[in-house]
């Protein structure tokens, strides 16, 4: 266990996570320099912006609460074991349908969740950047889809996304940088079901390598992306922006949990305090920038209320930690003829935007996309015996039928409201610090936006030759929580991530949502990280930081 | 159609090839060789467990064949590994279990006249049923919602230690790990030399 508990990254070194054993230099801080900016979290908020920072010459100091890993050596083949990789810290979930926190929506280890993902790589439908004067729901983002287009492509190029010559959806893109992937068995399931109902269907973009790339191999199917690749062809924040940000410079601090930003008597940003090591430590720096992800971000937040801001930090809007966001993460499982043996490659090859594109014959707003999948076994059971109260004789006579089963989920969007939100419960954590309380429940809109997801994704599944087929909810993916925005009345930060209150602290992950839109979040918070990076560059440069 | 199944199969076999890196055998042997001993669980909370436990992955052959359960169930319990939350209505999950057995043995004694573990199995069965579906009695499910508990903790806390094990990995044939090799063929009724081969009997 001590590989997990003592920090890695000290002395001067990091750990190398393209060899076993190996070490890099890392350029360290000491606690009392003043560094340009320190950065909590290394997602895929947080560890790209980290990048872009360093590389633009800015002195950067980013912690983690978790491990540094090296995945060749410290990822196992096994689902139970690879548990270490979720944020399992104490946290409440309540409100009508309670959202299950852990494997499916956080990562506690430098590079965050993208440890983890499935490397799904989806750019937002364009007008999603402008859903409530473009389709009539949500809200606008402060942000153009034409900016972001192109930080689209900036993300795709330094995650060498393999996917497609021609994506059937949306304004006309370049070729993805690597080949498409072979689709599996299951993914055949999928595309067998969107050409019997006449709709399109491609080879999911996926972060996973289809060709070599430096010391990182190509994607060997092992089909354990969810757990953690062991192999290093999964292109997560760990393995690309991680990797760049030590050589321009930036210090990476794993196993530091941040306890609480601290001002000085001006009102800016002065400090965080942080657990390292078995001690409470401090980080000066001249700008701070929090990147948890939409439920850690808005509670060190509250946790850092101080008299001048007795809610909060940013929080004069009042509207920090409200509007969360989870996409529904609905399913149909059905039997087929044929083996698929779905736990082979990552587990969703294949895909359709259909419905995230088509606004015809639609009772709700907003989009869903769905893929094929391939659970590992406790996953697997975990659908088995949730959604079906299956146990006993019954249960295992189920899971008999693994290398047969194929299904096909869904990653839907939903609409965002003030009541689902994160809070802090009386109960504290290991550090003493308050834990997170939060609170979801699906509207009206959501509700009718999955069934016709689940209607359609049956249909496709028997179109396909799927037999016994039923369906399963649940819900994937956080957003929102510390809304971007064009006012300070509506949002909790600007465009550029910028708090209103507080003109040092920033906000850099999937928080600043002001909508979910119906495709896996990553993709869009590192090009946003990027936009971010970008943007302080230039006000740098203007010297109005 | 009839479940299929995996004759000879034995992930095991694979563990000295490529499908197994160092990692890895060190996780599973320790799982297969060091059963944790009882250090959470009460010795009565503990047999009533393999009770419940024989009932939700229900095991034939000789006992030392089986996959074991309490035993994995009371290490998380006694590491405290949580999954990350609790239900807002839910105590936390130590404290579930230990009032979800006391409350699952004083409903078997109101609706059967016994302590759980004295029960049939068809009995327990029964009484398994009824906290499935919530239809409770004992004054002990206060503050415990049956059917939460039911689903999110007890089903899910045993079939993890079971699906977890080399044993449930051979029935249903998954290939098991798979690093550094992984796979090669991925299309319909495909499958590699180190795959399981489905027979039907």
């Amino acid at each position: 266990m001590s590989e997990e508990r003592e920090p890695r990254a000290t002395d001067g070194r990091a750990p190398d996570v393209f060899h076993r054993g190996a070490w890099r230099p890392m350029r360290c801080y000491s606690d009392s320099e003043e560094v340009d900016f320190a950065i909590v979290g290394t997602g895929a908020g947080g560890g790209t912006l980290a990048c872009k920072l360093a590389e633009a010459g800015f002195s950067v100091v980013a912690l983690d609460a978790g491990p540094f890993w090296r995945p060749l050596e410290d990822f196992a083949s096994d689902e139970e074991s690879q548990h270490k990789l979720y944020w399992t810290d104490k946290r409440v979930s309540g409100g009508d349908n309670p959202l299950e926190l852990g494997r499916n929506n956080s990562g506690k280890g430098v590079g965050g969740s993208t440890v983890h993902f499935t490397m799904v790589s989806l750019r937002f439908r364009p007008e999603w950047f402008k859903s409530r004067s473009a389709l009539g729901y949500g809200a606008d983002w402060p942000v153009s889809a034409e900016e972001m287009w192109r930080y689209y492509a900036e993300v795709e190029d330094a995650l060498k996304v393999a996917g497609p010559v021609r994506y059937p959806w949306g304004p006309p893109r370049g070729r993805y940088p690597y080949r498409a992937h072979e689709v599996n068995a299951a993914g055949l399931v999928l595309a067998r079901g969107a050409e019997a109902l006449g709709i399109k269907w491609a080879p999911t973009p996926l972060a996973t390598l289809s060709a070599p790339r430096g010391d990182a191999h190509p994607c060997v199917y092992r089909g354990f992306c969810v757990i953690g690749c062991s192999t290093n062809a999964k292109q997560s924040v760990l393995l690309t922006w991680i990797p760049r940000a030590l050589d321009a410079g930036a210090e990476i601090r794993d196993l530091a949990m941040v306890a609480r930003i601290e001002l000085d008597g001006a009102g800016r940003a002065r400090e965080v305090l942080y657990h390292r090591d078995g001690q409470l430590r401090r980080q000066r720096a001249k700008n701070i920038v929090v990147a948890g992800y939409a439920i850690e971000t808005p509670r060190l937040l509250f946790n850092s209320a101080c008299p001048r801001f007795p809610h909060g930090l940013a929080n004069s809007s009042g509207l920090v930690g409200k509007n969360l966001m989870a996409q529904s993460n609905h399913a149909v499982w059905g039997v087929m003829e044929e083996e698929v043996r779905w736990y082979k490659g990552p587990p969703p090859m294949a895909i359709t935007e259909h419905w995230n594109y088509t606004d015809e014959g639609k009772d709700f707003a907003g989009g869903y996309c769905y893929m094929s999948q391939g659970p590992l076994p406790i996953e697997w059971v975990e659908s088995v015996t949730s959604g079906r109260g299956l146990w006993g004789a019954a249960l295992k006579e189920e899971m008999a039928k693994y290398i047969h089963y194929a299904g096909l989920k869904m990653v839907g969007e939903t609409m965002p409201s003030e009541d689902n939100r994160v809070t802090l419960a009386e109960e504290r954590d290991q550090y003493g610090l308050p834990v997170a309380h939060v609170t979801f429940s699906f509207g009206d809109n959501d509700k009718r936006l999955y069934q016709h997801a689940l209607g359609h994704m049956g249909e496709a599944l028997a179109a396909a030759g799927g037999r016994e087929i039923w369906h399963e909810s649940g819900t994937a993916h956080l957003a929102g929580t510390c809304r971007m925005g064009d006012a300070p009345e509506t949002s909790v930060v600007n465009a550029d991530g910028r708090s209103w209150d507080i003109p040092n602290l920033w906000i850099c992950d999937g928080s600043l949502f002001p909508t979910s839109g119906g495709v896996n979040p990553s993709l869009t918070i590192q090009a946003l990280a990027c936009r971010i990076g970008d943007r302080i560059r230039e006000l740098g440069r203007r010297g109005e930081l | 159609m009839r479940a299929p199944r995996f004759p000879g199969y034995n992930v095991l076999d694979k563990r000295d090839t490529p499908s197994w890196n160092e990692q890895t055998r060190r996780v599973v042997d320790k799982r297969l060789h060091e059963v944790p001993p009882r250090r959470f669980l009460t010795p009565e909370e503990w047999t009533m467990l393999e009770a419940i436990s024989d009932r939700i992955v229900p095991q034939s052959g000789p006992a030392n064949e089986r996959v074991p359960i309490a035993p994995f169930v009371d290490h998380k319990l006694a590491e405290d590994r949580s999954d990350g939350f609790r239900y807002a209505d839910m105590p936390d999950m130590r404290e579930a279990w230990r009032r979800g057995l006391a409350a699952i043995d004083d409903e078997s004694r109101l609706r059967f006249g016994a302590p759980f573990v004295e029960l049939m199995p068809g009995r327990q069965d029964d009484v398994l049923h009824l906290v499935q579906r919530g239809e409770v009695r004992s004054p002990r499910w206060q503050g415990l919602p049956p059917s939460q508990f039911f689903k999110s903790r007890l089903v899910k806390d045993i079939v993890n230690v079971y699906y977890a094990h080399p044993k449930a990995w051979n029935e249903i044939g998954f290939g098991g790990p798979a690093s550094p090799r992984g796979y090669v063929r991925l299309g319909f009724d495909r499958h590699d030399s180190w795959e399981a081969e489905e027979r039907d009997e």
